[in-house]
Parts: C-alpha cells; sequence; structure tokens
C-alpha cells in the first residue's frame, strides 16, 4: 500500500474515504492451504475437455456440448476492446483441473470432509458447519436465529467439497448443489435451462468455460417458494498455475425468491491466474433473484506483479411478467476485471438492477458495468455504479442500455460516479444508450449535483449549505446500497461505508 | 497488420476512383495520408466507431446520386453582411464569390499556396488531420487530405469586420466532392466562419483549425436541406493558452451525415464549446461524433447536443472527453438528449469519459424520450393547438443548443430555420 501513503490527496476528498479504500485494499487471505492435488495435464485440447466430463461423470450429451463448446472455442479469438491492458495468456500453458486429493471418493458428508479444507473455509470465515452464527460479523448474535442461517456451496479449485443445509432446503423443495451433482442427478432441469441465458458461443471466455467449466453452483426454487435462507457459493482458488471455471445455473420459478450470494479469493502469487466463470440466472413470472458478490480475488502487488485475471460472463434472464433480479457486487480484487453482469427484461413489467462499487488500487484494472435489454413493455431498470480509483489503477465503467421498439413505456435510470484518489489513477466511463421507441424514457447522469432535489432541500433547509447537503445525500445513498448486502458480506461492506464520494467525477 | 480482405477490397475499389491532385507544395503531406489511408483502411460496418452508423454509402466507390432540391426559403445569412466564398459541387467559383480582400484576413485557395511562400500553411496543411488519428482512426479525413482538390487557407491576423461565409451549392445530381480548408487564428485575433449548403451529392470535408493563445473562432454553420445527399465532415481544432473556439450546427434532413469534432485544448485556460441541433424526418440519420482532448491545466469544454427525431429518423451520438494526466482543474460537460416525436425513431448514444487526473469536474448526461404530457397538456388547457404546443415545447426543447451561439443575429438565422422545418413537419 506504499503507493497510496505518498498520494497526494485532493482536497476535498475526505481522509475517512482513503483510509477506508487503504484498509479494502490490504489483502488478506493471501495464504495457502499445503494439501496434495490432483491435476489434470497442462493445457486445454478435446482429451482434457473429455477428462473433466469424466471426473464429473457426466452423461454422454454433456460431454458432446462441452466438446462443441470447445470446438467453437477454437475458431474465437480474444476480445480486445476493454480498457485493461495485459500480457498474453498462454491457455496451454494452465491446468485445467485440479482437485484435492482426498475429495477422489466424494465424500457422502460434511464429517468425512479433509479437515484440512474444512480449515481453510475456517480461516476464510466461511465454516462449512451448520451452524447458526456467522464467525466475526458484528452484530449478528443479536439478529433472529431465523435470519441468519446460510446454506453454503464450497468451491476448492476445481471441486465442489461440499454443500451445507442440502436437506432442510430439500424439505421446500429447494435444490441446492453442486452443478456437477445437478447434472447427474436432475440432468431434465440441467438440459432444459443450461446454456439459453449464456450460450455456448456467446463470447470467448464463455465458450471456453462451456468446454472446460469444472464445479460450480446450482439452485433450483420451485413455484410460489420463498427460499427459507439465504445461498452461498464460496469460490476459493488455491493452487498454482491452474483456472477456475465454475458454472453457476440458478432458476427460480413461478413467484419463487432467493438471495444468493458469492464470495472469492485466492492465496497470493506471483504469477497471474485466470478465473472464467458464467452465471446464469433463470427468473420465471412473478419471482425474483438478488445476487451479491463480494470479489476478493488476488489482487496482485503493489507492481502488478501475479493476481487473478477474473473474465466473468453473467447474465440474468427476466422471462416471465414482474419477475424482478438485481445484481449488487462490490469488487475489490483480481488483477484485471472484465465482468458486465447484465439483464434481459423479456417479461413484461419485469425490473433489473444493478449496484456497483468497485475499488481498484495499486496496478489494479477494472473494466465492468452492465446490460439492461429491455424488451418487454413497462420494463424497469436502475443502474448505480461508483468506481473509486487509487494508485496506479484504472477504473472503467462500460454498460449498456437497450430499448427495443416493443418495450414501450420502460423506463432506465443510470448513475455512475467515480472518483479519483491521486493523479497517477485513470476513471473511464463508456455508456451505450439505444433507445428505439418514444414511449420509453432513458436517463443517464453521472454528475453527484443530480441528486434528489427534495432531499437537498430538506437539508437546506435546516442549514447546510449545498455541498453538505449533496455529500450527505450521496452518501447516505452509497450506504444505502451497502446495506442491501446480505449479512454474510456486512464485514467487508462495514469497511466500505466510509467511503464518500464527494469530488466525484462523472 | 494486414487489413480485413472486405476492408481491403472496398478502400482499393474507393481508392481507384480517385486521382491526387497535383498540388505543389502539399504533396507530401497528401502522400503522407495516403499512406495512412492504406494503413487504416476505409470505415466498415464492423468498426466500433461506425456501430451506428453505416459508413457504406460514404465509401463506396459507385457514383452517388442525389436528386437536386430547390428551396424556397429565403437565403440562409442573406440580409448578413458578409464575404461570400462559393464552391459549386466541391469547386471554387469566382464569379460567384466575393473579392477575397478584407482586412485583417488573408484567403487563398489551397492550389494556390504552393505558389505562394505560405509557411504557416504548410504546416497546418494535413497536420492536424494526422494528429487526430490517435487514439481513434478517422480513414476519412485522411482520404480527404490525400485527395481534395479544392479548399481555402485562412489566415487570420486581426479581427476582420465581416464574418467569412464559405457557401456550399450542390447543382449536379451526381456530384462527389472533397474540400479541405485551413485555418490559422494568430495570437489576438479573432473571425466568424459560417458555412451553408449542401455542398454535393456526396460531399466530404475536412476543416484544420489551429487557434493561437488568445485567438478566437466562431463558427456557424447549417447544412443544407437536399435530402438525399449524403456528407462526412471533420474540424480538428488545436486550441492555444486563453483561446476560445465555439462552433453550432444546424442540420435538417439529409440521408446521412456524420460531423466529426476532434478538438485538442493545448494551451492552458483555453475555451471550446461545440454544440449542435439537428431535426429529422423519416430516413434520416444524423450522427455526432465529439472527440475533446484536455491537455493543459484550467481548460473548459462544453457539448451540447439535441436531436428531434420523426418517422423512422435515427439521431447517434458519439462524445467524448479525455483528460489527459496532469490536466488538472478541468471542467468538462456534455449533454446529449433527444427528443422522439413517434415511435419509429430512435436515438443512440455512447457518451464516454475517460480521465487520468484528479482535480476535475467532469460530467455528461444523455436522455431520451417523448413530448411530455404534463407540459403539453398545460398548453392545451391554455387554449394552443396540439400542433402549435409541440412546436412551442420543441423548440423549446433545442433552445438550449441554440442559445450557444453568442451572435443574435445568428441565432435568431438558426431558429428561423428551425422554425420553418416545424412548420413544415409537425
Amino acid at each position: 500500500m506504499a503507493a497510496l501513503d505518498q498520494t497526494q490527496v485532493k482536497e476535498g476528498v475526505d481522509q475517512e474515504t482513503v483510509d477506508a479504500v487503504r484498509e479494502v485494499s490490504t489483502y488478506k487471505y493471501g495464504w495457502d492451504t499445503d494439501i496434495e492435488m490432483e491435476y489434470a495435464p497442462k493445457g486445454v485440447n478435446p482429451d482434457i475437455v473429455r477428462l473433466i466430463s469424466d471426473k464429473n461423470e457426466e452423461p454422454e450429451w454433456m460431454t458432446e456440448w462441452r466438446l462443441a463448446a470447445f470446438e467453437r472455442w477454437t475458431k474465437m479469438d480474444e476480445p480486445n476492446w476493454a480498457m485493461v491492458h495485459y500480457p498474453k495468456i498462454d491457455f496451454q500453458d494452465q491446468y485445467y483441473y485440479a482437485r484435492p486429493k482426498s475429495m477422489e471418493e466424494k465424500p457422502k458428508s460434511l464429517d468425512e470432509v479433509d479437515p484440512k479444507l474444512l480449515a481453510t473455509y475456517e480461516k476464510l470465515g466461511i465454516p462449512l458447519k451448520e451452524q447458526m452464527i456467522l464467525a466475526g460479523v458484528e452484530g449478528a448474535e443479536d439478529m433472529p436465529a431465523e435470519g441468519r442461517k446460510v446454506a453454503v456451496d464450497a468451491v476448492f479449485d476445481s471441486v465442489s467439497v461440499g454443500t451445507t443445509f442440502q436437506d432442510e432446503l430439500a424439505k421446500h423443495g429447494v435444490i441446492f448443489c453442486s452443478i456437477s451433482e445437478a447434472i447427474r442427478e436432475h440432468p431434465e432441469l440441467v438440459k432444459k435451462y443450461l446454456g439459453t441465458v449464456v450460450p455456448v458461443s456467446d463470447n470467448f471466455y464463455a465458450t471456453l468455460n462451456s468446454a472446460v467449466f469444472s464445479d460450480g453452483s446450482f439452485v433450483y426454487i420451485p413455484p410460489g417458494v420463498r427460499c427459507p435462507m439465504e445461498l452461498s457459493t464460496y469460490f476459493r482458488i488455491n493452487a498454482e498455475n491452474t483456472g477456475q471455471f465454475e458454472r453457476t445455473l440458478i432458476i427460480a420459478d413461478k413467484g419463487s425468491y432467493v438471495s444468493y450470494l458469492e464470495g472469492c479469493t485466492a492465496p497470493q502469487r506471483d504469477t497471474a491466474q485466470l478465473h472464467a466463470a458464467v452465471v446464469e440466472i433463470i427468473i420465471e413470472e412473478d419471482a425474483e433473484v438478488k445476487y451479491s458478490t463480494v470479489q476478493n480475488w488476488f489482487p496482485g502487488d503493489e507492481n502488478g506483479k501475479g493476481g487473478i485475471y477474473n473474465f466473468v460472463t453473467k447474465r440474468a434472464d427476466c422471462r416471465g411478467d414482474r419477475s424482478k433480479v438485481m445484481w449488487t457486487q462490490v469488487e475489490t480484487g483480481s488483477a484485471v476485471t472484465w465482468k458486465y453482469p447484465s439483464c434481459i427484461l423479456r417479461g413484461d413489467e419485469s425490473q433489473g438492477e444493478f449496484y456497483s462499487i468497485a475499488i481498484t488500487n495499486n496496478m489494479q484494472q477494472a473494466d465492468t458495468g452492465t446490460k439492461m435489454v429491455h424488451l418487454g413493455k413497462n420494463t424497469k431498470s436502475r443502474i448505480v455504479s461508483k468506481g473509486i480509483s487509487a494508485g496506479k489503477a484504472q477504473n472503467t465503467y462500460r454498460g449498456l442500455v437497450s430499448m427495443h421498439p416493443k418495450a414501450k413505456d420502460s423506463r432506465n435510470y443510470t448513475q455512475c460516479d467515480s472518483l479519483l484518489i491521486g493523479d497517477k489513477c485513470g476513471a473511464h466511463t463508456v455508456p451505450y444508450i439505444e433507445v428505439r421507441n418514444n414511449s420509453s424514457r432513458v436517463e443517464h447522469e453521472a454528475t453527484t449535483s443530480k441528486v434528489d432535489d427534495d432531499q437537498l432541500f430538506y437539508c437546506r433547509q435546516r442549514g447546510m449549505d449545498e455541498e453538505e447537503a449533496v455529500a450527505l445525500v450521496v452518501n447516505g445513498f452509497c450506504k444505502d446500497v451497502l446495506q442491501a448486502l446480505p449479512m454474510e458480506f456486512a464485514m467487508e461492506a462495514q469497511q466500505l461505508v466510509a467511503i464518500s464520494l464527494e469530488g466525484s467525477v462523472g | 497488420m494486414a487489413l480485413p480482405e472486405v476492408k481491403q477490397t472496398a478502400t482499393e475499389a474507393r481508392l481507384a476512383t480517385l486521382t491526387m491532385p497535383d498540388a505543389g507544395c502539399t504533396r507530401a503531406a497528401r502522400e503522407d495520408a495516403l499512406a495512412r489511408v492504406l494503413e487504416m483502411g476505409l470505415p466498415g460496418r464492423r468498426d466500433e466507431y461506425w456501430k451506428y452508423t453505416r459508413p457504406d454509402t460514404l465509401i463506396s466507390a459507385e457514383q452517388p446520386h442525389a436528386a437536386l432540391f430547390h428551396s424556397d426559403e429565403p437565403l440562409l445569412f442573406g440580409n448578413l453582411d458578409r464575404l461570400k466564398i462559393v464552391f459549386i459541387d466541391g469547386v471554387f467559383s469566382a464569379e460567384e464569390s466575393d473579392d477575397l480582400e478584407l482586412e485583417g484576413v488573408n484567403i487563398d485557395r489551397i492550389e494556390d499556396i504552393c505558389c505562394k511562400d505560405i509557411h504557416w500553411a504548410k504546416e497546418l496543411y494535413g497536420v492536424l488531420e494526422a494528429r487526430g488519428q490517435s487514439p481513434v482512426q478517422r480513414p476519412l479525413a485522411a482520404l480527404n487530405t490525400a485527395f481534395a482538390a479544392d479548399g481555402v487557407a485562412i489566415h487570420v491576423t486581426g479581427k476582420p469586420a465581416k464574418p467569412i461565409s464559405l457557401i456550399y451549392r450542390h447543382a449536379s445530381e451526381t456530384s462527389d466532392a472533397m474540400l479541405h480548408h485551413i485555418i490559422r487564428v494568430e495570437s489576438g485575433a479573432e473571425v466568424t466562419i459560417l458555412e451553408n449548403g449542401p455542398a454535393a451529392s456526396r460531399f466530404n470535408k475536412c476543416i484544420e483549425i489551429d487557434i493561437a493563445d488568445g485567438g478566437t473562432l466562431h463558427h456557424v454553420r447549417a447544412q443544407g436541406r437536399d435530402h438525399e445527399r449524403c456528407a462526412a465532415t471533420h474540424m480538428f481544432t488545436r486550441l492555444g493558452q486563453e483561446s476560445v473556439y465555439k462552433s453550432f450546427t444546424l442540420t435538417v434532413n439529409g440521408v446521412l451525415t456524420r460531423n466529426e469534432q476532434v478538438i485538442e485544448l493545448t494551451g492552458d485556460d483555453a475555451i471550446a464549446h461545440v454544440a449542435g441541433a439537428c431535426v429529422g424526418d423519416g430516413d434520416f440519420h444524423h450522427d455526432d461524433t465529439v472527440f475533446v482532448t484536455h491537455d493543459a491545466v484550467n481548460c473548459e469544454s462544453r457539448q451540447v447536443f439535441k436531436k428531434v427525431l420523426r418517422n423512422g429518423a435515427t439521431g447517434v451520438f458519439q462524445g467524448k472527453i479525455l483528460v489527459k494526466e496532469g490536466a488538472q482543474k478541468t471542467d468538462g460537460y456534455q449533454i446529449s438528449q433527444s427528443l422522439l416525436l413517434d415511435d419509429d425513431s430512435q436515438f443512440l448514444a455512447k457518451p464516454e469519459l475517460e480521465i487520468y487526473a484528479d482535480d476535475v469536474a467532469c460530467s455528461h448526461g444523455s436522455t431520451s424520450g417523448a413530448i411530455d404530457d404534463t407540459a403539453l397538456f398545460y398548453l392545451r388547457s391554455r387554449g394552443v393547438s396540439v400542433k402549435d404546443a409541440t412546436n412551442m415545447l420543441t423548440l423549446a426543447f433545442l433552445a438550449e443548443a441554440v442559445d450557444e451561439i453568442e451572435d443574435e443575429v445568428l441565432s435568431e438565422a438558426i431558429v428561423n430555420r428551425l422554425e420553418g422545418w416545424l412548420s413544415r413537419h409537425i
């Protein structure tokens, strides 16, 4: 964090913000677990694809699906339009499959899982016990017991090591398991939905993922069920030179609700590692999904050595009328982030929301944002993005808002603010706005002065000057986003609430 | 890197139809520009910078065709005392033009400057265009530098008493014109440049403007009503310390118009304002592409673009503010708004910011929507007809852009044009 210590901070940026950024940038998860691993040979080719499929004991149709994806991937080019720069990745110089030796025989219950693995998650603050209280979360003790349960699917390198609360969830008809298990146990659901939101040919990294994904989580919420607890996946990369390719598939059937959390960390290594995930969410009529992420992959050291290249495709398809999705992300990690959680608002009156706080420091580069594709009538979307850049980092918001001719009476509101700490970093905004009918309203704002007039008026009435009032309102707003995060993430979030966006640029 | 085959073929086909003018001292600049074209290739549909506008008709090797249009409106700026320079289908007309003598300014045809020893012109022709090729390529401008057969070199040394008015007439249905002007405003000098007329069936125009410390240039342009014409224009402007550049463009009709403004603020405390109002109907496609680079301290830039679209018209805005490292105290503002008068029209925008300095105030906004029902209701409840109310609200919407014109006489002329359009089209 030397870079930030020497930084001359411009007037108007408060010290609390600088301290908060400094705090979140100290990587606490950089240790590794000494555990015997089993690797597939380095590189990627049809044999590796078959081997991964074989390890997961997949049916033939899945293997074929993967091979077709691989075939396509070999004909695709790496995207280069994002504002991120990194040395060319040698896709043949990494491992595509790594699992702890102890996982060879799939443990039947959590009690059989290698204690070393359990200890790893314990240390990360994600105990894989069906316990009530989350370790270390302030204030959790005072919460009612009902609100504290979180079912966790823990993914370690290429495999899922265990899923908690499965039995209790099953009582409600909720299926929560690793995707490899779902392919075996619920092939009809996987076949029906896999690749329907992010098609195999979607983009370079999604296609690669389709070919080589090793594990991930699967969620199915049956019609009318409000998932009784929050579901969570925790991704840990441990092995060296290993890429993690996980696939998450969430299906919220009619009238259901689920809140889903995702966390991720990796050890501190001086070679960069690849993480290319795909998340697909299908939301039927009247259903609602909340997806929250605290992305805390190792960001590399202050000279930009090491770190995770995070190339992720996340997309939610609001298929049914009145369906709703909310993406909340706090991005603090990764050397390079390339991530655009998107919403396809297909159903009439469906809603998409995207709240993002991206913090980059040192040599980190983040190119992140969202796509809101309005197809149905009366659809609504809201984008709130806060980018904070320090050190020599580059932070880009890139987003698309598209109103199709048939998306009558739709509405979008976008606000993206960025804050620069120091004069060696960069903050960029690249929004695409496509409006193809006139009954829809689209607004893109990037100034702090455009906060709610009523709130401003209220503050001014009580004697605050304009600047103070704006700061208060914006600050309050930022806290709202953070407080919308589930308890699981409260720890990280608590450190972030101190961030103010005073002195922001659009 | 080799060009994609489609691009290579299209570029070669277009180049085969052109001959480089034998233009003495600009020869070297032209040859460099041609090399740039060969390296970049002409724009293609798959280029990111042409995402919303199809460049096909602008680069095609076939001869363009656009019906002539006879306007019954009084001449724009007709009553204004101005120095007229007339081009017919892209060729200078000495008969139609005024005598090019005016105190405080020297005007030469580009083809004449090589006979004289005008250093400033040699140092400017193709230079700002070449600078403007990075970070985004603008091959049509390079093509223009290489092949433009006519144009004027305007050297402003004082404060000429009247505006210089460039008038572009369209006389042949198959004219394919390229004009390249260069303008140098010396320290403390001030000039107003007016441009109007449809120019040609296909028009490629490039202006390079160099404003020295403390210089001022006002630019007001109105692009003609010949609906079938297509045009690509580039203005490259470099600003010195405390200099001022203010540009406004009105576009009515035209199947395809792409106006690019590339502005570089290189001296401290410089000011650049670019604005545009466009009104389009039917198969109208209008694209404003602006790139402002702040490379000095305490500069101000402002982009205000308003588009009124109906019957399936398309409006495009691509605007960017780039604040380089060290360009502290930058004040950058950008607004792009569209008013869609019906459900078939579309507005496509990409308002970008790229900022590498921490003590700046940059903001951008972009909105799109229909006429406000409440406002319409208010006017109607006071006895105003739907048509008048819509006109009133449309004019009010465009006013923010028109207000960017400082000179009242000029802004009134523009408002008259807009009112004329509204009375014909709404």
